[in-house]
């Protein structure tokens, strides 16, 4: 039986919790879990899928698939690529309502609220948006056919 | 090594004294904004509790109190960039606000389709935006003058369009940095304003990054206005000075409409005041305003003199420190594209205490978080100054820049988090 999306949280937070105050560690932690990335073809990183931000740019490109949304995602900065890797791993083959009734609070208790806070259009504050409103339009979709 | 006491300057600031991350803050993002010392800080408390009121037109004493802090404050600028009357100096809410007064007011007013208004490619966004809107609105032709790889403006190259070539009498405005907040290069305004005049147009000079380290004497340099910042010379955000020849500003319309600016209102006719107040409409930043003053007072005390010669050595011990002479190069071959594990952005001879520079393979913002890791506040990106970026192929750089406050352990600190983090990258 698949994880719930509260699980996968869970798990994240315990894995960050070993670093306990060192930022330092974390950030290794997180440019290392990006490169378990899977690579994204170049013929998805183009303009139609990108989610800019003023400090890093994120790809997304999203498909349904049996009801569920298939994301594929990079980022050009590497501890942000960390931070996509973990979301895809909670959002990644899940139904858009599951996607659209995460409450998601890891990000700020691995110490990375300010990737989502008020730093001006942020590519992966952007990024968490964008996946949710792929989610919403799926939703839709699949309620139509 | 500087007589200065730096200990004791550190004291004057307690934000300097904190922990990021578990690390002693090292807070090298001042050309972003620097710290302000307690007397700033106090001020600004002391005149809320003891003479906050609205100023010019009050007759209690409250009043008085607080319209000679704050026209006290104008006498001290006034001696601080030499002007020649207190009238000259306008304030505005910072450099960018200057800009636009001037784009918007002396611009609209006196150019015509065909007129070239000249600024160069090391602008920060602050002095390009308010020259294209002002340029589309009238037909004006927007010039650039070119720099080369070190970061120097190209003044009178044989070969490229340098800013003698671009000079034209079709020139009504020339607008141009004289410090670069991306590079820290030193423009040579003088030999700029000379020749501008000499062909009839006006000068701006955006002295944003320049009046914390160096000398401004306006009647000597002959700029038409000065625009700077209170925030990037100890002071609060929210202030900054606008200095204009007074039959220049004069001459001026005004910039926005409303109490203060006018002398007399009616439904028929308004009249307008004469300057400064022409152009500062509504109430401002009071007791901002008058805790610039204290800024000012903090610089002239140490000595600015003193203060650039000690930032200087900072920069020299930073550059010259044995592990990144061996990391870096100062000159890419190809643009963007470079061998070493660091590149610094910005060699001109003549600079300030800003060093941008890139680690190879590894995206600025990367740099930042892991040097914030560390306690150390460095500035990444485009600096606003998109333009910049793009003649050196890059993205953005990350960017250290130094103040009286720093010092030299700070440095040791960021060296070696610069040397492990390359060493990261290596493996």
């Amino acid at each position: 039986m698949a994880k719930s999306t509260t699980d996968i949280q869970n798990e994240i937070i315990e894995n960050f919790s070993l670093f306990e105050d060192d930022m330092e560690s974390r950030l290794f932690y997180l440019m290392d879990l990006g490169k378990k990335l899977p690579v994204m073809p170049d013929e998805h990183k183009n303009e139609d899928y990108i989610v800019k931000g003023c400090q890093s740019k994120v790809w997304l490109y999203p498909e349904i698939v049996d009801g569920k949304v298939i994301f594929e995602a990079d980022s050009n900065t590497e501890i942000t690529k960390g931070l996509v890797y973990l979301l895809v791993q909670l959002w990644n083959n899940r139904t858009p309502d599951e996607i659209l009734n995460t409450d998601l609070y890891f990000i700020d208790k691995i110490g990375m609220s300010r990737m989502i806070g008020s730093q001006r259009s942020n590519g992966f504050a952007s990024m968490i948006k964008q996946m949710k409103m792929y989610a919403v339009v799926y939703k839709e979709k699949v309620k139509s056919l | 090594m500087a007589k200065l006491n730096i200990e004791s300057i550190r004291k004057q600031f307690p934000v300097l004294h904190q922990n990021v991350n578990g690390k002693p803050l090292i807070y090298f993002d001042n050309a972003a904004t620097t710290q302000k010392p307690l007397s700033v800080i106090n001020a600004i408390r002391d005149f809320y509790e003891h003479d906050n009121s609205n100023i010019h037109r009050g007759v209690h004493t409250l009043a008085e109190r607080a319209t000679s802090a704050f026209e006290a404050t104008r006498k001290t600028v006034q001696q601080f960039i030499n002007s020649k009357e207190s009238e000259e100096i306008i304030f505005t809410k910072g450099t960018t606000d200057s800009i636009n007064l001037v784009a918007q007011t002396f611009g609209k007013a006196n150019l015509k389709a065909g007129d070239e208004v000249i600024i160069s490619a090391m602008e920060h966004h602050s002095n390009i935006v308010p020259w294209q809107m002002i340029c589309e609105e009238k037909g004006a032709i927007l010039k650039v003058i070119p720099i080369n790889d070190a970061g120097d403006l190209l003044m009178d190259d044989p070969i490229a369009i340098g800013f003698e070539k671009l000079l034209s009498p079709k020139t009504k405005i020339v607008s141009v940095v004289y410090v670069s907040n991306a590079l820290g290069t030193i423009n040579p305004i003088k030999n700029i304003i000379e020749k501008a005049h000499a062909v009839g147009a006006k000068v701006l000079i955006d002295a944003a990054q320049a009046v914390s380290h160096l000398d401004i004497d306006v009647q000597q340099l002959d700029c038409d206005f000065l625009a700077f910042s209170a925030h990037k010379l100890y002071g609060p955000t929210g202030v900054g000075v606008l200095y204009g020849k007074r039959e220049l500003l004069e001459s001026m319309p005004p910039y926005q409409g409303g109490g203060e600016m006018i002398k007399e209102v009616t439904f028929a006719k308004t009249t307008w005041n004469d300057i400064p107040y022409k152009f500062e409409a509504g109430t401002p930043n009071i007791a901002d305003v008058v805790a610039f003053k204290f800024a000012i007072d903090f610089v002239n005390e140490i000595g600015k003199n003193e203060i650039r010669n000690y930032e200087n050595e900072l920069l020299k011990y930073f550059v010259g420190a044995n592990s990144i002479r061996q990391l870096t190069e100062k000159v890419s071959n190809v643009k963007g594209e470079f061998d070493s594990p660091i590149l610094f952005i910005g060699n001109a001879k003549e600079k300030v205490a800003v060093q941008s520079f890139v680690i190879n393979g590894m995206h600025h913002f990367d740099v930042g978080m892991m040097l914030d890791a560390k306690g150390i506040a460095v500035r990444t990106g485009h600096h606003c100054t998109q333009p910049l970026m793009q003649y050196f192929g890059i993205e953005g750089t990350v960017r250290a820049s130094f103040a009286v406050y720093n010092t030299k352990e700070e440095i040791d600190v960021f060296v070696e988090a610069l040397e492990r983090l390359v060493n990261l990258k290596m493996r």
